[in-house]
């Protein structure tokens, strides 16, 4: 029987010949991650436990972007604990306010995370990095105290989902549609403890910018990770940013998938998901008019520089509809550089948006965008679980980049490629 | 383990277990007052220790916030019996000792305010006020010996 990707890397970190879905695996990591959020608590565990060395220095990374700059007492002293953490054991991937940026754009940015890995974050978004062919998912604070520490983690060898991918995206469709659209389809339970096994000649069609964006919303399905074959674009996205040699897995012919779902690029429409699932899907088209007061346009789902200048290419000459506040989250610094570079940052301040320094803020809720009962938002973020981005009583709908600037000009849900 | 159940649906997921914006202080007693606020203001008031939550598929669905689990521990709550759970929040239970039971049936059929009794050992509940019993399914043994050490990082510690 033959192995998936996810399964042939796994085996690689286990120093197994092959695993099975269903084993109990113990595997070495590359990267250990933590924010402002989960990082304070892995390091109450990790002392508490009695550990005093971390296993590598120079693989843990700490971003603190969740409530920074800090939005409270209580969350300034969360990053206190982790920054005089990283001091003592001189951990070398410190990312805090004037470096850092949202933790899934900055890692891939800076190359610290590449083909091959064995990634685990305390962050459910960590699944981002299958993008770049790697093993990368979400995990709890005790889970990085124990990476922190060991340099090891247990895993079960998930079973797998292929998702076939063919044809081409249309004009202002994008990563974002291609997800919600799996979501809707599979259900947010779909690949609950399997991992998305992405394929096909459609995944040459796909920018990086969009196969992170896939790979990211993969726990919005339940799924352990979802990962990309390396391809040319895989290459050239590491070329000059990963300093370590890509070791580049492919799934076997005989590898073994649960079910294989199959969607045509070419047939997708700009989708969003309405309050208060990722699975409860529409067309822009069915949910076009809905009236809207604020709209995010960031968030590791869809805060990278392409995310910008599709924004940015609607908004140029634009104002933001009366009513509706529009916040703009370039997820690093080196975007929000780009942003300047290209007069991005102009056309969203002359359209009359906010731009922010890089922060996960209104996502969760946090800060930077938290909303009032009977509001409602268009976001470019992830999920839209009731009270996400503030009271339970607003509401939070997901679309892409696109779809947000239309419908901030618009001051409803609106079709971009109407605007 | 023998309690008051309180009971919950589909796709409960962190941010109402544990609402982001009370993430920024991460003790357990104030993580516990807090729990389930936005589905169920009434319950960090109402909970006894030793009470049982029982949620249905896919329960703990959402962030890798292990101050989900976390909360639901401190407040008293004894064991979580669900249909399914969300694999993050099913790692953070475990991870951090918190026992947690994966039964469809007993999901399906046990109601708000009944008194169940659990073996965590066996998987065995027992519904004592409608007589009903339900067989959970057990965990690997590698798992069993986290959760009896008392969770992930003690379970490391001794084998060091």
């Amino acid at each position: 029987m033959g192995m998936t990707m996810t399964q042939k890397i796994l085996a690689a970190h286990a120093g197994l010949p092959e695993v099975h879905a269903g084993d109990l695996i113990e595997a070495k990591l590359d990267v250990v991650l933590g924010n402002d959020v989960t990082t304070p608590v892995a390091i109450g565990v990790f002392e508490k436990a009695g550990f005093t060395e971390v296993f590598d220095n120079e693989k843990i990374v700490i971003a603190l972007d969740h409530y920074t700059p800090c939005k409270d007492i209580k969350s300034a002293e969360l990053c206190v604990i982790a920054r005089e953490f990283a001091k003592k054991h001189n951990i070398t991937h410190l990312y805090d306010v004037g470096t850092v940026g949202i933790e899934h754009a900055l890692l891939p940015e800076q190359g610290l995370v590449g083909p091959g890995d064995c990634i685990i974050g305390a962050d459910s978004h960590t699944c981002t990095y299958g993008a770049l062919g790697a093993f990368s998912t979400g995990v709890g604070s005790t889970d990085m105290a124990a990476g922190m520490a060991s340099g090891l983690n247990w895993f079960r060898v998930p079973p797998a989902i292929k998702v076939e991918l063919t044809g081409k995206l249309q004009p202002f469709v994008s990563g974002k549609d291609v997800i919600l659209h799996l979501i809707g389809l599979i259900g947010v339970d779909g690949a609950l403890y399997q991992s998305l096994e992405f394929a096909g000649d459609g995944v040459g069609e796909l920018s990086m910018d969009d196969r992170f964006t896939i790979s990211n919303m993969a726990i919005e399905a339940g799924g352990k990770n979802g990962i990309f074959p390396v391809d040319d674009k895989t290459m050239e996205y590491i070329q000059g940013r990963f300093g370590r040699e890509p070791a580049v897995y492919e799934a076997d012919e005989d590898a073994e998938y649960e079910r294989v779902v199959r969607i045509d690029l070419s047939m997708l429409e700009p989708t969003v998901s309405l309050p208060h699932l990722p699975s409860n899907t529409k067309t822009v088209g069915e949910a076009a008019g809905m009236p809207v007061q604020q709209v995010v346009i960031g968030s590791c789902t869809n805060g990278r520089m392409s995310d910008m200048r599709v924004a940015a290419s609607i908004l140029e000459g634009k104002k933001v509809a009366d009513g509706v506040r529009c916040i703009v989250i370039p997820a690093t610094q080196q975007i929000y550089l780009d942003c300047m570079k290209e007069g991005l940052l102009e056309i969203f301040v002359k359209a009359g948006c906010a731009v922010s320094a890089p922060t996960c803020g209104p996502c969760l809720g946090g800060h930077m965008g938290v909303m009032a009962d009977g509001e409602r938002a268009v976001a470019t973020t992830n999920r839209n679980f009731v009270g996400r981005m503030g009271h339970t009583g607003s509401e939070v709908i997901l679309a892409s980049p696109a779809v947000a600037a239309a419908s901030a000009i618009a001051g409803c849900v609106a079709d971009p490629r109407k605007a | 383990m023998r309690g008051k159940v309180w009971k919950y649906g589909d796709h409960i997921d962190t941010d109402v277990i544990i609402p982001a914006r009370y993430l920024n202080n991460p003790d357990p007693a104030a993580l516990a007052s807090h729990c389930m606020v936005d589905i169920d203001e009434g319950f960090a008031g109402k909970v006894q220790p030793g009470d049982i939550m029982v949620g249905g598929w896919n329960f703990g669905c959402g962030s890798s916030r292990e101050h989900a689990p976390v909360a639901i521990q401190a407040s008293g709550i004894a064991c979580v019996i669900a249909a399914s759970f969300a694999r993050i929040f099913y790692r953070n239970s475990i991870n951090i000792g918190f026992p947690i039971l994966e039964c469809p049936e007993a999901s399906a059929a046990i109601r708000a305010g009944d008194i169940v009794s659990v073996d965590t050992k066996t998987g065995m509940i027992t519904d004592e006020t409608t007589g009903e019993t339900f067989q959970a399914k057990p965990f690997p043994p590698f798992i069993e010996q986290i959760i009896e050490k008392g969770g992930l990082l003690a379970y490391l510690k001794e084998k060091e």
